[in-house]
């Protein structure tokens, strides 16, 4: 038996006789008080501690920026500010708490300083380019006239972009046209098919997600117009982004059609579906929305590309609504070439250009979120109210089907 | 006990069992399905390895002119044949590392600020954002910077160069700090503001990357760490993080391989040049991709034959970049259960 004591003075005798194990008395050393951590939830110290610590800073900047130094500019104000309420909240924060307290407020700061920094940014973004354009964007002509008739030192009141946008839409059409079907189905094929293929596929499809647009218009440029002999058109940019798309689409598809729960496919499959109708009743239908969402992003991004398009289509001031011959406009591609004229009537009309490129996505991004935003298989009240109606209905059919009498 | 046994015959020796055999036959219906889904798969594999064999095919005629040469000439000089990717590969992957670095900070903490702090439900509007993020047209991001950013990066890099300019990639030569009167334009059109913008693009692929691995991170494990007393941070720090890596490597590589690839925002961005400049705040730059939408409206030719080569180098490049980065994400534990 072998004792370890901890201190010599209050070693305990042992008996021989009675054989016990001998428990070495721990000597009680202090232990601070404990108190639970508040994890959540916001207190009216916390609110004090944020609003004083900004105060302070916005404070101490305003009195640097212009008063006690010759600092100057307002990016660096807001940039020296920030520094000083991250400081000042530090100092505030440590009155009430301990290390790893002050450590944690003063990074959930900072993480939600990133977080600010990104939104922010394309908050100027999106409001930077509606203002711009703003002089533009209230005319009517600006969108039923094209520029063919409109000189570069015109007034806004002259021309339009009507050309850009129907050949925008042109050309998103039929490049959904191409990508959709065609994506959804080699998604299918990744999911649910146990080919050998299906692996490279996947790798393949993953790696082309980041394909740059501009090698996506060079490589239809290199087949369709240098080795076809096609001339340049609409068609060939949809087909142009096409190839930028798929790779985007096929991949969202993906990850949605992954988290379709495998028991609804074992169900199917036990209830003698063949692998088909599995898919086409039970495993599209669960995944609609998200794929749905998939697709509408994956246009989105189609919508915007413009590399592609001034390589296989070129630009044009003329109206043409005809995909297969002769220059199509597309919206980016306008913008493109308004903002890098010298004008300032030209690059009010970029702006404006590049505000309804943006309102379309925002358009579409808004669409996909109505219709997406939802997991497989959840669903909005009046779907599930209607499922409900549907199941009730086929309990009546089979109740009144005659019964069989088992043999 | 009773006398009256019964005899049970010898068995005869048993067949060894053998595992059935369990074979499904496919109804017309799955073979058209599986045929089906097969030919797609095939065809978008075709489409994929057509981007590089055509862009070969056509780049023969100018690799053989230029040789090896094409990998280390810094020049554009089609003409006499003297051309080549250095400085325009070099230009790419400095924008693209400005990017990145810029970027990796902002959506490190944007996806961690979904992830773990922001209250449940403002988080699907924020992953909203995030995904509007990327939507945006990068036509309309390149506006943005040329017309809205220039003006405060130029001071930003004024400032920088002053102070920071004896690090060599924040030398700027041509700039009088002392002369009040010098010109900034020195500071325009620089790498670094085309760097500024690329990040704008690449935030919301690694945000949405980091914010998914973080989302994923075990709960047993979050709670562990709750319980041995740490506090936020400190479970994001002995937790998440390490959980994510994977995931904050693997987003952050694919954010390079979409930064090396923007094409029409450098190109509003950066005044060209064709010299290997690694002073990011100077004017001028260069990359593949603008070389490429720059000099394809004049091109003809021989000149198109060079461009299609540098365009096949761009994509061999962006190729490895999300190979690795894929196998980076796939072989990491992000997404993994602990196992409790």
């Amino acid at each position: 038996m072998t004792t370890t004591t901890t201190t010599g003075h209050d070693a305990p005798e042992t008996p021989a006789a009675a054989p016990a194990t001998t428990v070495p008395r721990v000597v009680a050393t202090p232990v601070p008080p404990q108190h639970l951590r508040t994890l959540g939830g916001v207190t009216r110290a916390d609110v004090l501690e944020v609003g004083g610590a900004a105060l302070s800073s916005v404070a101490t900047g305003f009195l640097l920026f212009g008063r006690l130094t010759p600092l100057a500019g307002p990016f660096g104000q807001v940039v020296v500010t920030f520094v000083l309420f991250v400081v000042a909240y530090g100092f505030l924060v440590s009155l009430r708490e301990d290390r790893p307290g002050v450590v944690n407020k003063v990074m959930t700061v900072l993480l939600g300083a990133a977080a600010f920094v990104a939104f922010a940014a394309l908050a100027t973004v999106i409001v930077f380019t509606l203002l711009k354009g703003r002089q533009a964007l209230l005319r009517s002509n600006f969108y039923l006239d094209d520029m063919s008739e409109a000189g570069p030192l015109d007034p806004l009141s002259r021309g339009g972009i009507r050309h850009a946008i129907v050949g925008t839409l042109v050309i998103i059409s039929l490049a959904g046209l191409f990508t959709v079907p065609l994506g959804i189905v080699c998604a299918v094929f990744i999911n649910e098919t146990r080919s050998r293929l299906a692996g490279t596929v996947r790798t393949v499809v993953d790696a082309m997600t980041a394909l740059p647009s501009i090698v996506a218009g060079l490589f239809i440029f290199a087949l369709f117009i240098l080795i076809l002999g096609f001339p340049r058109s609409g068609l060939a940019a949809a087909i142009a982004v096409s190839v930028m798309m798929l790779p985007i689409i096929i991949r969202s598809a993906d990850v949605v059609l992954r988290i379709v729960p495998g028991n609804l496919r074992e169900a199917s499959a036990a209830l003698g579906a063949p692998q088909w109708r599995t898919v086409w009743h039970v495993v599209l239908p669960t995944a609609k929305s998200g794929l749905a969402t998939a697709v509408i992003l994956g246009i989105a991004r189609g919508v915007g590309e413009t590399a592609p398009v001034l390589l296989v289509s070129g630009s044009t001031a003329a109206f043409n609504a005809n995909p297969n011959e002769n220059p199509m406009m597309s919206l980016p591609l306008m913008t493109y070439e308004f903002v890098r004229a010298p004008q300032r009537e030209l690059q009010i009309r970029g702006f404006a250009t590049a505000a309804v490129l943006m309102v379309l996505v925002l358009v579409l991004f808004v669409v996909a979120r109505i219709v997406g935003g939802r997991g497989a298989g959840q669903l909005t009240r009046r779907q599930a109210r209607r499922r409900v109606a549907r199941s009730a209905r086929d309990l009546v059919r089979i109740e009144a089907r005659p019964q069989e009498v088992p043999a | 006990m009773t006398a009256a046994t019964t005899t049970v015959p010898i068995a005869a020796p048993l067949e060894p069992d053998v595992p059935r055999t369990v074979r499904s036959r496919r109804d017309r219906g799955d073979r058209i399905f599986h045929a089906g889904t097969l030919t797609s798969g095939l065809l978008v594999l075709a489409v994929m390895l057509g981007v590089g064999l055509f862009l070969g095919i056509k780049a023969v005629d100018a690799l053989e002119v230029a040789g090896f040469g094409f990998l280390t000439t810094a020049g554009w000089e089609t003409f006499t044949g003297d051309f080549g990717i250095a400085s325009v590969m070099i230009g790419t992957a400095i924008i693209a590392l400005v990017a990145v670095f810029i970027a990796i900070p902002v959506s490190f903490g944007t996806s961690l600020f979904i992830a773990e702090i922001a209250p449940p439900r403002m988080r699907s509007w924020l992953v909203a954002v995030v995904d509007l993020m990327a939507a945006v047209p990068s036509i309309v991001y390149g506006v943005w910077g040329v017309y809205f950013l220039q003006e405060p990066v130029v001071g930003l890099a004024r400032w920088t160069s002053r102070w920071f300019g004896w690090i060599p990639i924040f030398r700027v030569d041509g700039y009088d700090h002392g002369d009040p009167l010098a010109s900034a334009s020195v500071f325009t059109s620089s790498t670094f503001l085309a760097g500024i913008v690329v990040a704008m693009m690449v935030i919301p692929i690694q945000a949405s990357i980091m914010r998914e691995v973080f989302s994923q991170v075990p709960a047993g494990e979050r709670e562990g760490a709750y319980a041995l007393g740490a506090t936020r941070w400190g479970m994001i720090r002995i937790v998440s993080i390490p959980f994510g890596r994977g995931g904050i490597i693997g987003g952050t590589m694919l954010g390079l391989g979409r930064a090396l690839g923007e094409t029409i925002a450098v190109i509003l961005i950066i005044s060209p040049r064709f010299d290997i400049n690694f002073h990011v705040l100077e004017v001028g730059g260069n990359s593949v991709s603008a070389l490429i939408g720059n000099r394809f409206g004049e091109a003809s030719g021989f000149e198109l034959s060079a461009l299609m080569a540098a365009g096949l180098a761009l994509f061999v490049v962006t190729l490895a970049v999300n190979f690795a980065a894929s196998a980076v994400v796939a072989r990491s534990r992000s997404g993994a259960e602990s196992e409790v």
